[in-house]
């Protein structure tokens, strides 16, 4: 016994010791940086030594007090270094400097100009007028600063390298002022027509001082200047340059001057005629999607998509390549043009000997260049890179959404796209056609042709296509007779897409009820004369036909009159099982179940949510029943609500979530009433199992709950961290009964008090909202906390955890639980994937998430091993697609390698959820400008199973030798 | 004058047999070498007497250039090379080197073996004459000699095909060969980079033609393909074994895998193995698709086409066979389109140009009854189908190609002559460019102004650009020095520098001049008052009055001295030196107007 005193004793003295050193840790004072750098710098014997020194500080950030001693220092330096590149570094270094927040550099300013007039090297140069470019930004509001940074860069206009030209016309794109009569001050500074000092270096000799001037034009109107008129022609000149990115950057001049005067007329060259500015610009453009360079291509044809303005007869053109003639000059040489065409001038290519030119009054009416829009986009959808032909389809989606008669025209060509050989064209093309679907009717050729691609061995594209054909309108009977039939052949060969072609079948019937109607008779084999058999219930493509027929009937109340017996029996069926499919029919003199439900309830007044809400409120109102009264309730209240989430799938949600709060609290009620508590010494020993498995359970529901379900707000995450919380509190007092030993109790309690200033931080706005809870009598008694000792501390929360209320979850407007099920690899095959041990197997994942928000950085691939060997893949940004709101597909291949095993055995393959609670933390604004990326705030705090496992059979095979 | 003069010996508002001389700088270019399809005899091989009447052909030609392996385009090499006899060197692009000899040993069976022709190259000739190639890649600069260089641009059209531009000095033409603006399945589009040639050579197939979209075509045979298929009815598609052929093989091949079809693709010869082998090898020739998924799978390797037997013609049922030649002029194509030429279930699809003379132009132009060899008459009820599926520029490709180069003139050759008087008068009209179309043997000259590179010391510049403001792109600049031409190079130099090269001493010219002037004051007098009278008129100027009384401005020096006749007469002697005489003329003018009234006593 005297040990055990003396022992504690000594624990308590070190406890104390401790304490001081922790206290002393925080109030160590940062060496100061300038007198450090300082110092290096004079050591520096060579200036490859300087830069080393100069490297390794920049690598550091600098707080915003010392930034101010540390330029000091840099220009100190400055002055007295002869090698241009530590200059140059320093320079940089200035430029970096001046951004930091919270520090003004105004202070740097005359010393940057200084410098500047004094220096020779023209990299140098360019690195300080960087410099003066950060400090100007830094301080847009300053207009006296930003005219002197001004005067410096035009004054270093003329400078012979191109660097310094290209930083000088940055800085008057970035500072140039922007109002021209603003010199109130008296210094009587003549402010200088920025616009005119750019556009004079549109000819600069050097391409990229030409494509430095247009940027910096474009910075200007970005920056809210409205650019001059005058600019356009100069910009159409620079459209011939011999270089490419000042072509591709005098496209966007174009369009942003097409965009600010579209209705300004402007002449054409070598005619008297005049047009408007938007059509002669669109032309320009149209042009430029044949240019030699494809960079500049992807950028003329995206910004065609931008050009709403302009004129319909325009806009046709492009998707006219025989239309020759320059259409620009006259409306009536328009006409006479096509009338040439459709007389056959030009050979059509497909009959031979038509291609014979004709008399010369007629070809000299056709212009072979020059005839700007003309069959711009026919080029743009043929074109070598696909970057530029699905630039082109963007394209023709924007302009098409627009204009319905474009769309009803561009429609051939998007049809034509279907059967392009990359995949992303034609996944893009069909994206397009679903999107301007609204405004056009398909034709049968042209739906034959959509329906051709349903046979592709693509997912995504078979999918994409099924949304395109829940919108499209279709014109005849037939047109959706073929669809159903390839539709059904499309299940036959891919059983898969079941859910996918049964729903694109509901919007078909539903749009197309009299379509549907004299097809019924057909579809379900009815003879008028004779009964048929049966139709298989289980049969997929029957119940696809059934989905088509019972939503056409839906708003056609004649069709009932055709279905036989069965059919309605199967009707009654079907609208139980897939009642998302099938929607309620009124049946004139059928008894049925579904007719009972009378079809005007609005959803809101739904019984099931009344009784999520009433089964809700039961448990929050009862909540000072006794002890087992409540765990009775709270247990059939779960019960009940994880029924309901079964039965109503759009309340599922909502249910699991309720659900899962009320078992925390059901675990902490259970964990509270424990034996163990009325013991009054601490026992150390292990019988607290059922407590600290409680709180370990509690944990992992907040972090589902947190973190599983799409859709939570502000108000529900306080409630689960609170909850959370108590599970922590809780953890602490099991440790502290059942552990000996107060060093591991001491950083527990640490660590706690830590959660709870953490928690008083993020949601400081919310504790208003959590009267009379735990955190909130937590937070009254915080002070004697934390000065109390762990013992003392464990008690007090002890019996704040008994006297907490039940806090009311609020819950969210919509919430979704995360789900994924994996598709590919399907476990079902018995030949194991063999591989050479040591070497890597690709295994295919496939899988669909729904309601994963950001899955690319959450979800990751897990695969166990049979020696407990786990895995984690990350897998890349680019295997998730999105194929509809919420719903995520994560196509990707996994890697899987091991030593050689004696026989084939299984791994597990699933999908987790990863999450990290700290991201929640607001960044502190001085990490934000630091030089260095802030690194570690994206790691994994941990990861959640959200998918079932599924078993993949592998066998590694020794290698031969 | 120098100039560039062209003559095309083939190709010259024709199709098939190109081949055209080009001289360039002093260099004689001899730009492809190929035969005439629609021609037994001599006429199917360019006249290479033209060149030269006596004497070898390798000391007038200083290179040979081929720009793709069709026979249109280098059927002619061995018979160039080893019968006429050439051993200078010939340029071509490595698929080229590789596929041409398979083609030409082809062609040469076809003329040996079956048509029995004595007098032919043999393999051997063949052979020898591809030791002769020198290979070259694409960008890649060949400096033939000291002064020739040739450059190849990716041309589309077939694997390997290619134009060539060929540079001597600052003049430089460019040939195109044969090119595709618009991709295909297999290939991509030419493109050349703004090189502004002083004359381009460009091919003019389809100078009336503006083609539809291709998709519209592929969708079009495909359709047919399928139909005639679906009828139980055979498909002939007569291609070469290049080319065309790989195309339509990737169409058929993934529409047959997305369609599930069974109907057996065939396509005829051996050839087609050696072929094909190739077009997996060259894989950076190829189109963006194939270049980006052949580490899946090789677009070349064919699932569904296999190789056919001369006994499959007689097969019942459906069939889509693709046969050589392409224009029905002889071989396989013709003997399997005699087969089933009586049937009207069948079906013939032309996908390519037929030369006139050919079957294959016959049957395009309507004919239904054909005249065989033996006089037998062939009728026709077969389906004659026309495909544009030729990979040549259509017009607007053409004119595209123009404005991509920038040419100061064009000329046109591989077309007809009445087409191409179409396309020439569209080129002059809106490229603002001469454009010529000479017939074979016809010589185009064209004169052209090179430039003539000087090299100026770096001191020199300096001075003068400190003398004035920046240079100015769109004004000329004045500048003084020497010009020193030796061993044909160019110099500007100072003339100080130029005298210290030279060793020559340096002399001075000095004009000078006199003006007389009424006065009768004294000397002194009147040069004082010619001093005042210049000091106020020339302000810029440093005017002096010396202690001897002379009078200086700048350098230029005036004395006044009594006339020896008339007293009332002062003579003003005014002497300058070569480099002043702008401001001494001036002066002298000035003075010669005489000097204002004095402003005490006047005279």
């Amino acid at each position: 016994m005297a040990a055990h005193l003396k022992k504690r004793v000594y624990e308590e003295f070190t406890k104390v010791v401790q304490e001081e050193v922790t206290t002393k840790k925080l109030r160590l004072t940062k060496p100061s940086k300038s007198a450090a750098l300082h110092i290096d710098l004079c050591k520096a014997t060579s200036p490859a030594d300087a830069l080393q020194y100069l490297l390794q500080f920049a690598r550091k950030p600098v707080e915003a007090e010392s930034v101010e001693g540390v330029v000091r220092i840099l220009l100190e330096h400055y002055y007295k270094e002869n090698d241009p590149s530590v200059r140059l570094k320093i320079a940089s270094l200035l430029g970096l400097l001046s951004k930091t927040a919270g520090f003004s550099p105004d202070c740097i300013m005359d010393d940057a100009i200084n410098i500047l007039q004094n220096e020779k090297s023209h990299q140098v140069l360019a690195q300080l007028l960087d410099t003066l470019l950060a400090i100007g930004t830094k301080l847009s509001e300053n207009q006296a600063i930003q005219m002197r940074i001004v005067d410096v860069a035009c004054k270093h206009l003329t400078d012979t390298s191109h660097g310094v030209r290209n930083k000088c016309l940055q800085l008057l794109g970035n500072l140039g002022s922007l109002e021209k009569s603003v010199t109130k001050d008296a210094e009587g500074v003549a402010v200088r027509d920025v616009q005119k000092i750019i556009g004079d270096y549109f000819s600069d000799q050097d391409p990229r001082v030409r494509t430095a001037a247009i940027k910096a034009m474009l910075q200007l109107h970005e920056r809210g200047l409205k650019l001059h008129q005058t600019i356009y022609n100069q910009a159409c000149k620079l459209l011939s340059d011999d270089y490419e990115q000042v072509r591709s950057a005098a496209v966007q001049l174009i369009w942003v001057v097409s965009q600010l005067y579209p209705e300004s007329i402007v002449p054409i060259p070598s005619s008297n005629e005049e047009i408007r500015l938007v059509d002669d610009a669109f032309g320009k453009i149209c042009h430029m999607v044949s240019d030699g360079s494809w960079v500049v291509r992807v950028q003329a044809a995206k910004l065609l998509g931008s050009m709403e303005q302009v004129s319909s007869h325009f806009l046709e053109q492009t998707l006219d390549k025989k239309l020759m003639s320059d259409l620009r000059r006259k409306r009536t040489a328009h006409e006479r043009a096509k009338e040439l065409y459709s007389s056959g001038e030009f050979s059509s290519g497909r009959k031979w000997g038509d291609d014979a030119p004709k008399e010369e009054v007629d070809t000299g009416a056709v212009n072979l260049i020059q005839s700007g829009a003309c069959g711009a986009f026919v080029h743009g959808l043929e074109d070598e890179m696909y970057e530029v032909r699905i630039a082109a389809v963007e394209a023709l989606c924007m302009l098409a959404q627009s204009s319905s008669s474009f769309a009803e025209k561009c429609l051939d060509f998007l049809v034509d796209m279907f059967n392009d050989e990359i995949e992303e064209v034609r996944l893009q093309s069909i994206h397009t056609m679903r999107k301007i679907s609204n405004n056009i009717t398909l034709r049968e050729d042209q739906l034959d042709t959509i329906l051709g691609v349903l046979e592709d061995s693509s997912r995504d594209i078979r999918e994409a296509l099924h949304e395109l054909l829940c919108c499209a309108n279709v014109s005849t009977k037939e047109g959706i007779h073929l669809a159903l039939v390839e539709l059904l052949k499309n299940l036959a060969k891919y059983p898969t897409d079941r859910d996918s072609i049964w729903k694109c079948l509901k919007f078909l019937g539903s749009r197309h009820p009299t379509l549907v109607l004299p097809l019924v008779p057909e579809l379900l084999s009815t003879h008028p004369f004779f009964d048929t058999a049966e139709p298989d219930m289980d049969d997929p493509a029957y119940i696809a036909v059934l989905v088509l027929i019972f939503n056409a009937a839906k708003s056609c109340p004649t069709m009932p009159a055709l279905f036989s017996d069965h059919t309605f029996r199967h009707y009654a069926y079907l609208r139980d099982s897939l009642s998302h499919l099938v929607p309620a029919l009124r049946l004139s003199g059928r008894k049925l179940a579904s007719s009972a439900v009378s079809p005007n309830i609005m959803p809101q007044e739904d019984p099931s949510h009344q009784f999520l809400q009433q089964s809700l409120e039961r448990v929050y109102s009862l909540q000072h029943l006794d002890p087992q009264g409540t765990q009775e309730l709270l247990e059939f209240t779960i019960r009940d609500l994880q029924r309901l989430g079964e039965l109503q799938s759009e309340l599922a949600g909502v249910a699991d979530f309720s659900a899962a709060y009320l078992r925390c609290q059901l675990l902490l009620i259970k964990a509270l009433q424990e034996k163990l508590w009325n013991v009054a010494a601490p026992l150390y020993l292990k019988q607290s199992d059922l407590a600290s498995a409680a709180a370990k359970q509690i944990m992992e529901e907040t972090y589902k709950m947190e973190f599983m379900y799409s859709g939570v707000e502000n108000k529900q995450v306080v409630i689960i961290h609170h909850m959370r919380l108590q599970a922590k509190a809780l953890q602490l007092i099991v440790t502290a009964r059942t552990t000996r030993g107060v060093d591991l109790l001491f950083g527990m309690c640490e660590k706690f008090l830590q959660e709870v200033d953490f928690f008083q931080r993020c949601f400081i706005a919310d504790l208003p909202h959590l009267q009379d809870s735990f955190v909130d009598k937590l937070l009254d008694l915080m002070p004697r906390l934390i000065t109390s000792k762990p013992a003392e501390v464990v008690k007090i929360l002890q019996t704040m955890l008994r006297q907490s209320t039940f806090l009311h979850l609020p819950l969210p407007e919509q919430i979704h639980k995360a789900s994924a099920t994996i598709i590919e690899p399907a476990g079902e095959s018995d030949n194991p994937l063999r591989f050479t041990s040591g070497l890597v197997v690709a295994l295919d994942v496939d899988a669909t998430l729904e309601h994963v928000q950001d899955p690319q950085s959450t979800v990751k691939v897990q695969v166990l091993y049979p020696d407990g060997q786990a895995q984690m893949i990350h897998p890349k940004p680019a295997d998730f697609r999105n194929p509809g709101p919420g719903r995520h597909r994560l196509i990707t291949q996994v890697y899987l390698s091991h030593t050689a095993w004696t026989e084939p055995c299984q791994v597990e393959v699933r999908l987790l959820l990863a999450y990290n609670s700290n991201s929640r933390i607001p960044k502190s604004p001085w990490m934000e400008g630091g030089e260095i990326s802030t690194q570690a705030e994206t790691g994994i705090e941990g990861t959640i199973p959200f998918s079932k496992s599924v078993k993949v059979y592998i066998m590694p095979k020794p290698t031969r030798r | 004058m120098p100039e560039i003069r062209v003559t095309p010996l083939g190709a010259g508002q024709d199709v098939g047999r190109s081949c055209i001389l080009v001289s360039i700088g002093g260099k004689n270019v001899m730009l492809d070498c190929g035969m005439h399809m629609g021609f037994n005899d001599d006429r199917r091989f360019p006249d290479f007497s033209y060149i030269t009447r006596n004497g070898r052909l390798t000391d007038f030609l200083d290179c040979v250039i081929i720009s793709h392996f069709h026979l249109d385009h280098c059927g002619a090499l061995p018979y160039f090379s080893e019968m006429v006899g050439y051993d200078g060197p010939i340029y071509m692009t490595h698929p080229t080197q590789a596929i041409c000899p398979i083609l030409l040993e082809d062609y040469r069976k076809i003329a040996v073996d079956k048509k029995g022709e004595a007098n032919f190259f043999t393999s051997q000739m063949i052979k020898d004459c591809m030791k002769k190639v020198v290979a070259v890649r694409l960008h890649q600069t060949v400096q033939v000699d000291e002064e020739l260089q040739i450059k190849a641009y990716y041309a589309g059209h077939v694997l390997g095909a290619a134009m060539f531009q060929i540079k001597v000095g600052s003049e430089s033409v460019v040939y195109t060969g044969d090119y595709n603006m618009t991709p295909d399945r297999h290939l991509g589009a030419a493109w050349i980079d703004k090189c502004r040639p002083n004359l381009l050579i460009t091919e003019s197939t389809y100078a009336t033609t503006i083609r539809d979209s291709k998709r519209c075509r592929e969708r079009d045979f495909l359709k047919k393909v399928h139909e005639t298929v679906e009828r139980g009815g055979k498909v002939l598609i007569p291609v070469f074994a290049l080319g065309r052929a790989q195309e339509l093989c990737i169409l058929l091949e993934t529409f047959w895998e997305r369609m599930n079809l069974k109907a057996p693709i065939y396509f005829s010869t051996g050839l087609t193995e050696k072929a094909n082998h190739y077009y997996k090898l060259f894989i950076t020739w190829t189109n963006q698709k194939i270049r980006k998924t052949f580490v899946q799978r090789n677009m070349f390797e064919f699932k569904h086409i296999k190789a056919f037997d001369r006994a499959f013609a007689d097969n019942p049922g459906p069939m889509v066979v693709f046969a050589t030649p392409g224009m029905l002029h002889a071989g396989q194509s013709l003997q399997i389109f005699r087969k089933w030429a009586g049937n009207e279930k069948n079906m013939v699809i032309m996908p390519g140009y037929c030369v006139q003379g050919t079957v294959g132009h016959k049957i395009l132009s309507g004919q239904r009854k054909l005249e065989m060899e033996g006089r037998q008459v062939l009728e026709i009820r077969m389906q004659v189908e026309y495909m544009s599926f030729s990979a040549h520029a259509d017009a607007k490709g053409i004119m595209q190609l123009v404005g991509q180069a920038e040419p100061e003139s064009v000329l046109l050759v591989h077309g007809e002559a009445k087409k191409m008087e179409f396309l020439k008068q569209k080129i002059e009209q809106e490229f603002r460019v001469n454009c010529y179309m000479p017939a074979n043997g016809e010589t185009v000259t064209l004169p052209t102004s090179p430039s003539i590179p000087v090299g100026i010391s770096l001191g020199l510049l300096k001075r003068e650009m400190a003398q004035g403001l920046l240079p100015d792109a769109k004004k000329p600049r004045l500048l003084h020095g020497t010009l020193i031409m030796k061993d044909s190079n160019f110099r500007l130099v100072s003339s100080e520098q130029a005298l210290k090269e030279l060793g020559l001493a340096e002399h001075q010219l000095r004009f000078t001049c006199r003006v007389h002037l009424h006065d009768s004051r004294k000397e002194q007098e009147t040069a004082m008052r010619v001093y005042s009278h210049l000091k106020s008129l020339l302000k810029d100027h440093c005017v002096q009055h010396l202690p001897d009384g002379s009078v200086t401005v700048e350098s230029i020096l005036i004395q006044a001295a009594a006339h020896s006749e008339d007293p009332g007469t002062k003579v003003l002697l005014v002497s300058w030196t070569y480099q002043d005489e702008e401001l001494g003329s001036y002066l002298t003018s000035l003075l010669k107007k005489g000097l204002p009234p004095a402003p005490s006593g006047g005279s």
